[in-house]
């Protein structure tokens, strides 16, 4: 029998794993475990995102580290049956790569060369749930060396020389931020983790909390430690039950270790660490919003300065790192500056993780070093486009960002590049689009968010985000002009110029990337009314190809509004101001003798 | 102290470090167009979200335009305020504010007060590009016994909440709801009826345009005058004379009152009295109950409450029934001077005339939006005859008579009728800050030692520090009195009150910053502080020209205490001239 060395089953624990069966797929696989009599010798763990989202509920043997992917409750009893006890693998469910080859493990992957985790470096390998696992993997080893030896200054030195940036959108010199703390004196500071993770389609921090929560917790004393802070807050959108959970449950364990609470270790330095709650507003993700939403008041910015770490919570010295940001922190203290200095471009160091997503095959949490083009993250990584289509565009820094597009695939990524193309790297979402998506569309559904999201404090943001949306709106129903794009355009640079905060100064960004890269598409639907990528209801035309069409009358039976005329075994027409471009005429045509132009 | 130098506009300037560059600008005669901005110098109140972004300014070395308002001068700071792109941007921005704005300032109340209208004539919009197609944020419209909320037209400057929230510490008015519908308004965005709000007016006298603005009953004051069976009598509040030459082009400070009695005879009232002989009154009776309290406090009574607290200022009554209900044994059970007018002239005046009270109509001309609530708060009324039936502001009075097209400025100086429009020195002085008090140690001295004073003016009680304290000799007594203006300062000394910490004997508290004089209902002074202070100078000079200067030596208030009333504290003028309060505390109750 297999199962003399201890083995584990890891069963994805992120909310996209376990949001679908993947609770049940944990339950029965313990059931089989405890039917068989394995439980001394296998352990079935949650553990943290494995970033093949697409694929969950995703299912890990160690050793040996066999990845079984869509794996269904009624799975568990082959999974133990086969591989535990007879050391088969389940061919059926292993992974297998968009052209069909089968993947064993995760080396094998041709994406995973090009990862490098430093961030995501235990999540799905060690229990979130059981410090001692974590603690097995280097946890608190990099506070431990901090509390032994290390002054404050020489902590925040190191991080300076680290080269390490916010990862939270700003980019701004972590090491520096922590100096500004640490200097102005204050009888009490705070430490504040940023992980009001807004921006649609990117869930890296979350992934982090729950899948490896006390890199968080660690870094958050770190900081305490480096600027002199008693007090850390964690600001967490509730609508992140599990992370909040298993941050709750981290905390309570580093409590019981000694790790977080009065005399840490012994060196005397005290260090507690609270959660808590948004509602999820993205704008809450800007600093002093955030602040102000945890002091109880409305969540919305005021101008800066006075940054927080002058004045912050309570009008206290407050450090802001978000939660990426943290979780480079213990490495680089273990590892050294330089180590982490080696890794990425001049100006960028380190690793940035990805949310890829939109229209690409491998879909989920990437992590690579900085400098690595945007061809190797959609082609290698990513697998390429979807269905094999062309590749369009690539929207990165999420509704504050803007689009790369086919001339910016090799640039390498980092925060200095993407500020030069009109995007910016934000928290790392990368939706990727391809040649059916029209983009002027894209542009207003990342308006649409936006007008949502603003928090209404400035005028250009509360008004003038939902006018440009009206203006993107009118413009997609073919009644733009060709002046309307120059307005769209001042509009932008004036929203940009004058919002108080990050959202308004970026709000416009996908509009004016779009409006610049993709200008003749936007000219196409002011000046033809036409929408090249045929995503514009209101600039189709449901047409019928005379020469295909026989007459079979199916398609005017099944028009609901009588649009479509023509006498048997005759070619049938559409009247055009009748139709309601439906789709039911082309979904009846068995000819293929209706298109849409 | 330390300074720093900049240049503005290529002009050198050097201000105290921590000078915002809009600030700095105006020491070179550099106006920067502001709309959010506002500032209330001598009150230490500055409101400045910089939200409207109006003011943006280009510094050299910043990548975006900064609101100068909210910006600190730095040194070697290089500021331009008038490059094309300042003037594109604020042109672009002013044309979103107006294209959330509703367009009918044909009828609406702020028209030609309006600071949003002004600024887009300054900036010169003459369209708003994509009206056509652009949405509004709409709001259901609100109306309270005082005040109006159309927010429709407001542009999120958040004056008011500052002032509801920071000066007054109401609390009613926060911002609500996300995005381009974000507005101001209270929780749950109930009605002000079902907030904490005091009716203050504050927020109405900050409101750059017509989202906050008083209930207007006018047209009920028209209606009673031209009703032939009615005798409507008027009274006039102190602060109104001093201000309303404003509003038909006087200087700040120009005393307007013979013509504002003439205009008043004009508009056909029959009677033109004075609420100043009811604020003698109040002293007859505040200043009795003080001395009672005081007496037996010294005597040992511990059930004596002390401080005692004026109670004139219906913002300030409903403050403290609404947060200090514990403490409503402690303020003076007297009425205010208008209530007290009203139950005087329904009662006293409406018999020597031989009319019965409900052929008379009162009506109140005051400086204040509360006092349109508290003439509808049912214990001053008999059988549902209100003592006073309307109560219209100074701002309600000067378009009243525009409209009834008198040329006011030309009017001959009238004076008020007698009985009750005969007052001294100390009733015209209730209208400022520290006037109540110092009205009511004229007389308390008088009485409590037997001697004359040799000195009517109490200087020390005067001026605009929120919160000030004086010790009085009282001929060997020494008289605590402590003095709020702003219900936030207020608040202060009830903490203090309610912990029993406070020292004073008694305390004067005016809701509004600057007293009546800042009132709710006043023209509006759009921020300058200067104004209030040429009001109270007026206040004070008219106290100075008056021939009697203490409320006990008015020989009208001496006959109506002959004839009618018996001697202060009497039973009939506890029944006519002393009320109670109540606990207000609100619940929160969600009305749908």
């Amino acid at each position: 029998m297999m199962a003399r060395e201890k083995m584990q089953i890891l069963v994805c624990g992120g909310t996209t794993c376990s949001d679908g069966q993947g609770e049940a797929v944990f339950e029965n696989l313990n059931l089989e475990i405890e039917a068989n009599a394995l439980e001394n010798d296998v352990h079935v763990v949650h553990s943290g995102c494995f970033g093949l989202c697409s694929m969950g509920p995703v299912v890990k043997i160690v050793p040996g580290n066999t990845i079984y992917t869509k794996v269904s409750p009624d799975d568990a009893r082959e999974i133990v049956s086969e591989h535990i006890l007879k050391g088969r693998k389940v061919e059926r469910l292993l992974w297998k790569d968009p052209s069909g080859n089968t993947l064993v493990k995760e080396d094998e992957f041709a994406g995973q060369k090009k990862q490098l985790r430093i961030v995501l470096r235990n999540c799905g390998i060690i229990d979130p749930e059981n410090i001692e696992d974590a603690i097995a993997h280097d946890a608190y080893a990099a506070l431990s060396k901090v509390l032994a030896g290390m002054k404050p200054t020489d902590v925040i030195q190191v991080i300076k020389d680290s080269g390490l940036r916010g990862r939270g959108g700003g980019g701004f010199s972590t090491g520096l931020k922590w100096e500004i703390a640490y200097k102005n004196k204050a009888d009490q500071k705070y430490v504040v983790c940023n992980a009001d993770e807004g921006d649609p389609g990117a869930f890296m921090d979350r992934s982090v909390l729950e899948g490896d929560p006390h890199s968080v917790l660690e870094a958050m004393a770190i900081c305490g430690y480096s600027i002199e802070a008693g007090k850390g807050l964690i600001y967490i959108r509730a609508e992140y039950p599990l992370a909040v959970a298993r941050l709750r449950t981290a905390i309570a364990q580093a409590k019981e270790y000694g790790l977080l609470g009065k005399n840490i270790m012994g060196s005397g330095f005290d260090f507690d660490i609270e959660i808590r709650y948004g509602a999820g507003a993205f704008v809450c993700g800007e600093e002093t919003a955030l602040i102000h939403s945890m002091e109880g008041l409305r969540g919305e910015p005021t101008v800066k300065p006075p940054y927080p770490a002058e004045s912050g919570f309570l009008g206290k010295p407050t450090n802001v790192n978000n939660v990426e940001t943290l979780a480079c922190i213990s490495p680089i203290i273990l590892k050294g500056a330089s180590w982490f200095a080696g890794i990425g471009t001049e100006r960028s160091k380190g690793t940035k993780v990805f949310a890829l997503a939109g229209k690409i095959n491998n879909v989920g949490l990437i992590e690579v070093p900085m400098g690595t083009t945007l061809r190797e993250v959609i082609y290698e990584i990513g697998g390429g486009i979807r269905k094999g289509k062309k590749f369009k565009a690539a929207q990165t820094g999420g509704p504050s960002g803007g689009c790369l597009t086919e001339k910016h695939l090799d640039i390498p990524i980092d925060f200095d590049n993407l500020t030069a193309v009109g995007s910016m790297m934000g928290s790392g979402g990368l939706i990727v689009m391809d040649e059916d998506d029209c983009m002027v569309q894209v542009a207003k559904f990342f308006l649409e968010f936006t007008v949502e999201e603003s928090c209404g404090k400035c005028a250009p943001c509360r008004i003038g985000n939902k006018r440009l949306h009206e203006l993107l709106e009118h413009i997609t129903k073919g009644k733009g002009t060709l002046a309307d794009l120059d307005r769209l355009k001042n509009m932008c640079l004036v929203i940009k110029d004058t919002s108080l905060c990050g959202l308004g100064q970026s709000s416009p960004n996908p509009v004016l990337s779009t409006l610049e890269n993709f200008r003749d598409e936007y000219e196409a639907h002011v000046s033809l009314k036409k929408c090249p990528a045929g995503q514009c209801k209101d600039l189709m035309e449901y047409f019928i190809i005379e020469e295909n069409c026989v007459g079979c009358t199916a398609c005017a039976r099944v028009c609901p509004v009588g649009a479509i005329t023509g006498e048997r075994k005759e070619p049938h027409h559409i009247n055009p101001d009748i139709c309601i471009k439906c789709g039911a005429c082309m979904e009846k045509c068995k000819f293929d003798a209706i298109i849409i132009q | 102290m330390e300074t720093i130098r900049l240049t503005i506009d290529n002009k050198t300037v050097e201000v105290p470090k921590g000078t915002t560059i809009n600030k700095a600008a105006k020491e070179i005669g550099i106006d920067i167009p502001v709309l959010c901005w506002m500032e209330l110098h001598d009150l230490n109140i500055e409101n400045r979200p910089a939200g409207c972004r109006i003011c943006v300014v280009e510094i050299d070395g910043r990548r975006n335009l900064a609101p100068s308002c909210a910006t600190k001068c730095e040194e070697g700071m290089v500021v331009r305020t008038h490059t094309t792109r300042v003037l594109n941007a604020r042109r672009t921005v002013m044309e979103f504010i107006l294209s959330d704005h509703p367009k009918d300032c044909l009828t609406c109340p702020k028209s030609g007060n309006c600071e949003l209208q002004t600024l887009a004539h300054q900036l010169g919009i003459r369209e708003i590009p994509g009206q056509e197609i652009a949405a509004m944020s709409t709001y259901r419209k609100d109306t309270s016994p005082s005040i109006i909320r159309d927010l429709d037209k407001c542009i999120l400057c958040r004056r008011c909440e500052m002032m509801c929230n920071e000066v007054q510490t109401v609390g009613a008015l926060s911002a609500v709801n996300r995005g381009f519908m974000a507005v101001v308004a209270p929780a749950f965005e109930q009605n002000l009826e079902h907030s904490t709000c005091t009716y203050c007016g504050q927020c109405v006298a900050v409101c750059p345009t017509g989202a906050l603005t008083e209930v207007d009953h006018t047209p009920e004051v028209l209606r009673a005058l031209a009703d032939p069976t009615k005798t409507v009598v008027v009274q006039t509040a102190p602060a109104v004379r001093a201000a309303m030459g404003e509003l038909f082009g006087m200087k700040p400070g120009t005393l307007v009152t013979g013509k504002m009695v003439s205009a008043l005879r004009a508009l056909g009232f029959d009677y033109v009295f004075d609420t100043d002989f009811a604020a003698d009154l109040t002293i007859m009776e505040e200043g009795t109950e003080l001395l009672d309290r005081l007496n037996r406090f010294l005597q040992g009574d511990k059930t004596a409450r002390l401080p005692i607290l004026t109670s004139c200022c219906p913002g300030w009554v409903n403050f403290f029934e609404e947060y200090f209900p514990d403490l409503k044994d402690v303020p003076s059970t007297a009425k205010s001077p208008q209530q007290m007018f009203g139950a005087i002239a329904k009662s006293y005046f409406a018999d020597k005339i031989g009319i019965s009270r409900k052929d008379m109509v009162v009506i109140s001309i005051m400086p204040c939006l509360a006092k349109k609530y508290e003439c509808q708060r049912d214990e001053f009324s008999e059988d549902g005859n209100p003592d006073v039936d309307f109560s219209i502001s100074t701002r309600e009075l000067a378009a009243f008579i525009k409209q009834a097209n008198i040329d006011f400025n030309n009017l001959e100086d009238g004076d008020f009728d007698a009985p009750l429009g005969e007052s001294t020195g100390a009733g015209v002085i209730f209208g400022t800050t520290g006037g109540v008090i110092e009205a009511a140690v004229r007389t308390a001295y008088e009485i409590h030692t037997g001697k004359k004073l040799e000195k009517v003016d109490f200087t020390e009680l005067r001026g605009f520090e929120g919160v000030r304290s004086a010790t009085i000799d009282f001929d060997g007594f020494p008289l605590n009195i402590g003095i709020a203006h702003g219900l936030g300062n207020a608040r202060k000394l009830l903490n203090d009150v309610r912990s029993g910490k406070s020292l004073f004997h008694a305390i004067e508290v005016m809701a509004c910053p600057g007293g009546c004089i800042g009132g709710g209902g006043q023209p509006l002074h759009h921020g300058n502080s200067e104004i209030l202070k040429a009001r109270a100078a007026a206040i004070y000079e008219e106290d100075r020209n008056k021939p009697i200067r203490k409320s006990h030596e008015n020989p009208f208030i001496i006959k109506l205490y002959e004839e009618f009333l018996g001697k202060p504290n009497s039973e009939k003028a506890h029944h006519l001239l002393h009320t109670q309060y109540f606990d207000k505390k609100k619940k929160i109750v969600v009305k749908q």
